[in-house]
């Protein structure tokens, strides 16, 4: 057993044994799961794909006269942003599409520059194009503004995202007839292909299956920068299928999280267009593990053949609502460009980029074992399997179905 | 020698039977991979063709003395390196696979040209625009 504070002592004096989860399970094979804990200290994660969850605050500034932007409408490169918040505070989410965009109009969508895009350019250092229009106050009289900012000329500019890290996720394919496009991507029908999307043996929740370590206020990788977990993610699903030794063998637990957005880099976090889809950003994330005990060693050297996801049909299942498994495959079988669905050899393809996850869990790694990162004991652990958390739907109600 | 190029006809040059050309006097395989031909539009087309060097040169020398333009592939599809972050999603619709996946280990992206039949779907799949084609 060893506690946090044991693991920090050791990181400040450099003295700590870190290693990232692909390294762990190599680790594990040869010393086993016990000498393993003994060993290392730390694990490090990462992961890199699309997180429509995305999203990010800035405080603007005020101008002179001033403006109130909250209430009023806003704009940043024509994206519009969300200003239902004070004077100069906006909100710009991810999939946020120009009101001029054809969207799919003009099928089936290229969705060029969204919101991601924004983000991405802003944390890139260039010049962003603020619009805004307001209906005028006593103390904020100013109606509109047109100018430019970048991430200097801001005071706060901090990411929030509300769902990212999903613990585990479907692999996607489509029994229609015809070729799909959706977020996980161009589906070619009859079960043409599979898509995949998770990191899997890199991926941060599957090396912390039962929240253990992972909760509220944890420190970690995001985007290039230092962050934290703020909440659970939306959607966070601990009663998810699981296996027997706990693990999700469907998406599952999810995390929000923040941090600020001037420490960024524009490699590790990029705007997105999903033809046919949106828009939307690639965010990179990347979690410390500390190896408290033996139980951890086990879960963090599980490899792509120990996790499993659900192959779901988005030509009708997804879209409708179904909630209906084709089978179970595992991420080794996914990697290898080939899974069986009915019979059926189907090619897989990726959506998150396995190689920037690598990226991300040796960068992880590097900040720790240098001494610049350290570790943190959750302030409050995420609701597991314990809390009997199920999803709600929306569905369409009178009055009285909610009232009473 | 074997070697991927993009033809392009003006609209005055889409009537000259160049593949007969190609093979009968230049002694080149020509294999054609994708054709846009239009009466009244630039046309164009991708083709591999193989022969002996001196060959090839002679018959490229002969497809622009009849102005018709020869770029070889390479020059015209471009993966950017700093955009790409090798997520894979151009790979699930690159037909010939000259956009795959190697090394299963490290699940990079590589593109092979001497594959490519430009046929531009990576250009619209690739969700943070890597690729491009610049025809000039």
């Amino acid at each position: 057993m060893k506690t946090i504070e044991e693991i920090n002592a050791k990181i400040k004096k450099k003295k700590v044994v870190v290693v990232t989860a692909e390294e762990m399970i190599e680790i594990a094979r040869s010393k086993g799961t016990k000498k393993a804990a003994q060993h290392v200290d730390v694990v490090t994660t990462g992961t890199f794909g699309p997180m429509c969850g995305s999203g990010m605050f800035i405080n603007v500034g005020h101008s002179k006269p001033r403006i109130k932007i909250g209430g009023g409408k806003c704009y940043l490169n024509d994206v519009p942003v969300y200003c239902g918040l004070a004077a100069v505070d906006i909100y710009i989410g991810a999939t946020a599409s120009p009101d001029n965009d054809p969207r799919n109009t003009v099928y089936p969508g290229a969705f060029k520059y969204g919101g991601g895009h924004v983000i991405e350019d802003f944390i890139s250092g260039k010049p962003i194009r603020l619009e805004a229009t307001a209906y005028g106050t006593d103390c904020y009289p100013k109606k509109r503004i047109e100018t430019f900012i970048n991430k200097e000329t801001v005071n706060e500019a901090y990411i929030y995202n509300p769902r990212n890290g999903y613990q585990n996720y479907n692999v996607a394919v489509n029994l229609s007839k015809r070729v799909i496009h959706t977020y996980m991507g161009v589906l070619k029908p009859n079960l043409g292909s599979a898509n995949y999307c998770s990191a899997g043996q890199l991926s941060p929740l599957l090396n912390d299956p039962k929240y253990r370590t992972i909760g509220i206020g944890t420190r970690l990788f995001l985007a290039g920068g230092v962050g934290y977990v703020a909440w659970n993610g939306t959607q966070h699903n601990p009663s998810a299928l699981r296996g027997p030794d706990g693990i999700p063998r469907a998406g599952a637990g999810t995390l929000a999280v923040v941090g600020d957005a001037k420490q960024m880099s524009g490699d590790f976090i990029k705007g997105a267009s999903f033809i046919g889809y949106g828009a939307t950003i690639f965010v990179g994330l990347g979690i410390p593990i500390p190896i408290l005990d033996e139980e951890m060693a086990y879960f963090t050297s599980r490899s792509d053949e120990d996790f499993w996801a659900q192959v779901v049909d988005y030509g009708q299942d997804y879209p409708e609502r179904i909630p209906k498994s084709l089978c179970e495959v595992n991420y080794a079988q996914l990697k290898s460009g080939k899974i069986d669905v009915k019979g059926k050899e189907v090619p897989t393809f990726p959506i998150s980029s396995y190689s920037k996850a690598k990226e991300i869990a040796s960068i992880l790694k590097e900040w720790i074992s240098s001494g610049r990162f350290l570790l943190t004991n959750p302030v409050e652990h995420l609701p597991g399997v314990e809390s009997g958390i199920k999803m709600n739907t929306l569905e369409e109600r009178t009055i009285e179905e909610v009232a009473y | 020698m074997k070697k991927r190029m993009i033809l392009r006809f003006k609209r005055n040059t889409i009537d000259k039977p160049v593949v007969y050309g190609l093979v009968k006097n230049y002694n080149l395989v020509v294999n054609i991979l994708r054709a846009n031909i239009s009466p009244k539009a630039e046309s164009m087309m991708v083709v591999e063709i193989e022969g002996r060097e001196s060959d090839f040169e002679r018959g490229m020398d002969y497809l622009r003395g009849l102005n018709i333009g020869t770029e070889p592939i390479e020059q015209d599809i471009n993966r950017d390196e700093q955009k790409c972050v090798h997520c894979g999603i151009c790979t699930s619709v690159c037909a010939p696979e000259a956009l795959y996946i190697p090394d299963r280990n490290t699940m990079r992206v590589e593109f092979d040209y001497q594959r490519c039949v430009a046929c531009e779907l990576c250009v619209k799949v690739c969700p943070v625009k890597a690729m491009s084609v610049s025809f000039d």
